[in-house]
């Protein structure tokens, strides 16, 4: 390796870390989220320095591009409501001890895995004249090994990502009034006023099935003028 | 300073770890989200570590390919669950997921 890709990998390294540690650690999530974007260009850094063109480019517009906006997203449609609560349940002895134990654990396997070194293996260069040729990480090379030999993953993984649209919209859609009006029968809907039965400190109504409409069949409610 | 093989799967493991750490210690569902991420890229970058030093073929790159594809829609369903969980909770804390408790 060049003595630029070990500068590249130190810094982006060290990024990377700092930055991942940051992220588990800061109280304020949106800063979570500006740390773990720094956490994915650092790792599209390394990706280069292992001459995988493509990759650090796919690393960069999914990660940076979309995974991280979506967590900005939803922080932001949460608002106030994303920040955790003050009250902690686990003191600071338990959270050290338990952060030690995985920190020995993740220091073992990286001091074990860290004498792992099989000689560099050079990867051929263009010839002289072309800039560009199918070499290893760049898209050409990366194109042919994903729709030769994973043609059919790859088409699967589209599969994934449509029903993954689609999961994703069913469940963060909530129902308009109407629709609860149609489908929630009486008593689910004389049950979404009580408290939470499990839960003293929830709400005293369940916003996600509470509908403002009167009650159909039942006496006490003010029923509207017909 | 020789960078080999070992050097990037020690980076694995550590970022690996801290992914572990944030996932086990906080309690908002969106850091753990978060931690799941990181945990998910450091293996990533374990496969493509593997893949330099086999460059005859790119099944490490392709299987990392994959796994962001993955990643990603996991994280679309994931936040779209927070979202309906803060909608009936009124709160982020995988704490307060407890209906299935008896």
């Amino acid at each position: 390796m060049s003595t630029g890709g070990e500068l590249l990998f130190v810094v982006c390294g060290l990024i990377a870390v700092v930055a991942a540690v940051l992220t588990v650690s800061l109280s304020n999530p949106l800063r979570s989220a500006v740390a773990l974007l720094t956490h994915v260009t650092a790792l599209a850094g390394l990706y280069l320095t292992l001459h995988a063109h493509l990759l650090a480019a796919v690393q960069l517009l999914v990660y940076a591009g979309a995974v991280v906006v979506l967590f900005v997203f939803v922080i932001m449609l949460l608002g106030p409501g994303a920040l955790d609560s003050k009250a902690e349940p686990r003191g600071w002895v338990s959270k050290t001890v338990g952060a030690g134990l995985l920190a020995l654990v993740a220091g073992a396997i990286a001091f074990a895995v860290g004498k792992v070194n099989p000689e560099t293996v050079a990867i051929p260069g263009c010839p002289d004249g072309q800039a560009e040729c199918s070499q290893f990480g760049g898209v050409n090379a990366l194109s042919a090994a994903i729709y030769r030999d994973a043609a059919i993953p790859f088409e699967l993984v589209s599969m994934l990502l449509l029903v993954a649209i689609i999961a994703a919209i069913t469940i963060a859609r909530g129902r308009t009034r109407d629709e609860k009006e149609l489908t929630d029968s009486v008593d689910a809907r004389r049950f979404a006023r009580r408290a939470f039965p499990s839960d003293a400190e929830a709400p005293l109504l369940n916003p996600a099935k509470m509908s403002t409409g009167p009650l159909r069949g039942q006496s006490d409610e003010p029923s509207a003028a017909e | 300073m020789d960078i080999g093989l070992g050097t990037y799967l020690s980076l694995a493991a550590i970022l690996f770890g801290i992914g572990a750490v944030g996932f086990l210690s906080r309690r908002g569902i969106l850091l753990q989200l978060m931690s799941i991420e990181i945990m998910l890229n450091s293996v990533n970058l374990t496969l493509v570590a593997f893949n330099r030093w086999n460059p005859s073929s790119h099944a490490g790159q392709v299987f990392a390919f994959f796994v962001i594809a993955v990643a990603a829609a996991e994280a679309a369903v994931g936040l779209a669950i927070l979202i309906s969980f803060y909608r009936l909770k009124k709160t982020v804390e995988s704490d307060r997921a407890d209906l299935l408790k008896g």
